[in-house]
Parts: structure tokens; sequence; C-alpha cells
């Protein structure tokens, strides 16, 4: 991770893409939302979203995945160049989570991420907190999912 | 046939649900899969993050909290979905053992303007571990069919 410092509002992180098979959208429903219409193609169909479609925290958890991925190659990139990781923390949450379409059996999602605004922590010290607009995208250019997301990342030691 | 319609939630509705425990397996396991930052996968590596030692990944906790509230709710209701989630905060870390109950109330209730057959139910959700510490809220607008569409 770049430090506090190094981040700024506008930097964009194309993630990479997620395609959702029917298996993989039943067996996560089965686990955590198994509403009918992620959990069986006929019961789907006669729902208002017409056919068997991933949960909301699916199309999010698939994001967090591609999130962290980028973010370990990145660190791996500034670990080879010698240089100094700062420390991410954990989120204190998130907010305007928006489910814009329904992402289908067979859908492929482009995600992205995209820094909207950053402040020093007042309640840790050494410790900035990071919000970032992230976005899902389905291969007919449909934006299906966006939230801001927050996180705390360690500023660089003596920043002031 | 579903019990519960877009007409039966109004402000003063309340609910609890669990409790549910939630084992150190399923925590790395979810974050293997999802998350797969340290802090919630390795015991040793968590301790030295801003958690203090293995947390759960906030994703797990929400979708632990969704299972809680399909099960126990929405498979009985006329349930179309939620457009989105307001807000959601992750206050303390959800600790390997843990035991979570989720307590739930109704915020507001609107029609559609544009769909007489459905409206939305705004929930706040509120999870606790079994410390009686607040782990997460969440405010959530549900999607529901109403019981006789377009009646007022």
């Amino acid at each position: 991770m770049r430090y506090f410092e190094d981040l700024n509002v506008g930097d964009h992180m194309a993630l990479g893409t997620h395609t959702f098979s029917a298996e993989d959208i039943k067996s996560f429903a089965a686990l955590y939302d198994p509403q009918p219409f992620h959990m069986d193609e006929a019961a789907a169909a006669q729902s208002h979203f017409g056919a068997l479609c991933a949960s909301g925290w699916h199309t999010i958890a698939a994001w967090m995945r591609l999130r962290v991925l980028y973010g370990q190659r990145e660190d791996a990139e500034r670990r080879a160049r010698g240089e100094v990781l700062a420390k991410l923390g954990p989120s204190p949450g998130f907010r305007e989570l928006k489910w814009l379409k329904p992402v289908y059996a067979g859908d492929t999602i482009t995600y992205a991420s995209e820094i909207a605004e950053k402040r020093i922590s007042n309640s840790r010290p050494g410790w900035g907190l990071v919000f970032a607009r992230n976005t899902g995208t389905n291969q007919k250019g449909e934006l299906v999912m966006s939230f801001i997301g927050s996180g705390f990342v360690e500023r660089r030691p003596g920043a002031s | 046939m579903p019990k519960f319609y877009f007409e039966d939630f109004a402000p003063g509705w309340t609910a609890a649900y669990g409790p549910r425990r939630v084992t150190r397996e399923e925590m790395i396991g979810f974050a293997a899969q999802y998350d797969p930052q340290p802090m919630h996968l390795d015991e040793e590596a968590a301790r030295h993050t801003m958690l203090g030692g293995l947390g759960a990944s906030g994703w797990h906790t929400c979708a632990i909290m969704m299972k809680m509230i399909a099960d126990n709710l929405l498979l009985d209701a006329a349930s179309m979905g939620a457009p989105g989630i307001e807000e959601v905060r992750w206050l303390k870390p959800v600790r390997p053992g843990d035991s979570l109950t989720v307590r739930g109330s109704v915020v507001g209730t609107r029609a559609s303007q544009s769909k007489p057959d459905r409206g939305f139910v705004t929930f706040r959700w509120e999870v606790f571990n079994d410390r009686d510490e607040k782990v997460m809220t969440l405010i959530c607008p549900q999607m529901l069919l109403r019981r006789h569409a377009g009646a007022a």
C-alpha cells in the first residue's frame, strides 16, 4: 500500500473482471442469501428479475477479492523496487451502495475503484481515512453496482 | 404464499434473530475466498494489525446477517430484493467463536411512485456479539410486494 500522503483523489484502479456462473450464484446464495431468485432458475424466471441472478452481496464479495489481489500485486511491485510499504487498516464501513441492475448467470463484471475523498483520522493518530467510489460494469457497459467504501491507511512516518 | 407484505411493516416493528455462532474455520474460509487480507486469515499476522487479532471480514458479517434475515423473515415475505444499502458501519471486530444476534426495526415505509404493486420498507439492522457489544449497523431499503397491488 502507498502511504496516505501518496494517495490522491481521482487515482483510478482497474481491478479486473469476474464471470458469475450459475453454480457459483447458487452456492453463495445457499450459504448467505437463499432467496428463490438467487437459488433456482425456475423460481427466478417467475420473479420480477426474470432469470437467475447473483445476490448483491456476492457481486460485492467478488469486488473485494479483486481489490485485495490488486493491492497484493501492487505491494509485490513496490517491494521488488525496495520501497517501504504502508499498512492498510480495516474499514469502518461504507455508504451509498446501489445495486442498479441484476447480475445474471454468465455475466462478466468489470470492477474499478477510484479515490473520492481523503482525510486525516481524528481518532487514530498516524492514520488517514481514504474513501473510494467502487463500481462494477457488465459486458453491455451497464453500471450494475456502486458504493463509497472507506479504509484506514497509514500516514507517512513524520508527516504532519 | 408469503406471510408478510409491504403493508405489514411500519415504524414500531421490531425483531430479534439468533444467536448464530461464527467459527474460526468459516471466518478464514470466507476470507480466503473473498477477502484474503492477513487480518482476516492469520492469527499471528492479525495481531500486528489495527484489529489486534483475527477478525471476520466485514463482508462476512454482512453475509451472515443477510442469511439470518432471509431465514427468519424474507423467505416468508413477498421480498423483491433490495435496491441498495444506505450505510453500513463496522464498529467492532467479530472474533472467532462470537455468537451474533441481529435486532431489526423499521425506520420508514413508502409505496412506489412508479409501480403500484410494490413499496419500500427501510430497516435498521444492528448486530451484537455475546458481550452485548454492537459490532455492526446497517440501514437498508427492502422492496416488497403490496398485498393488494395499487390499494391505498
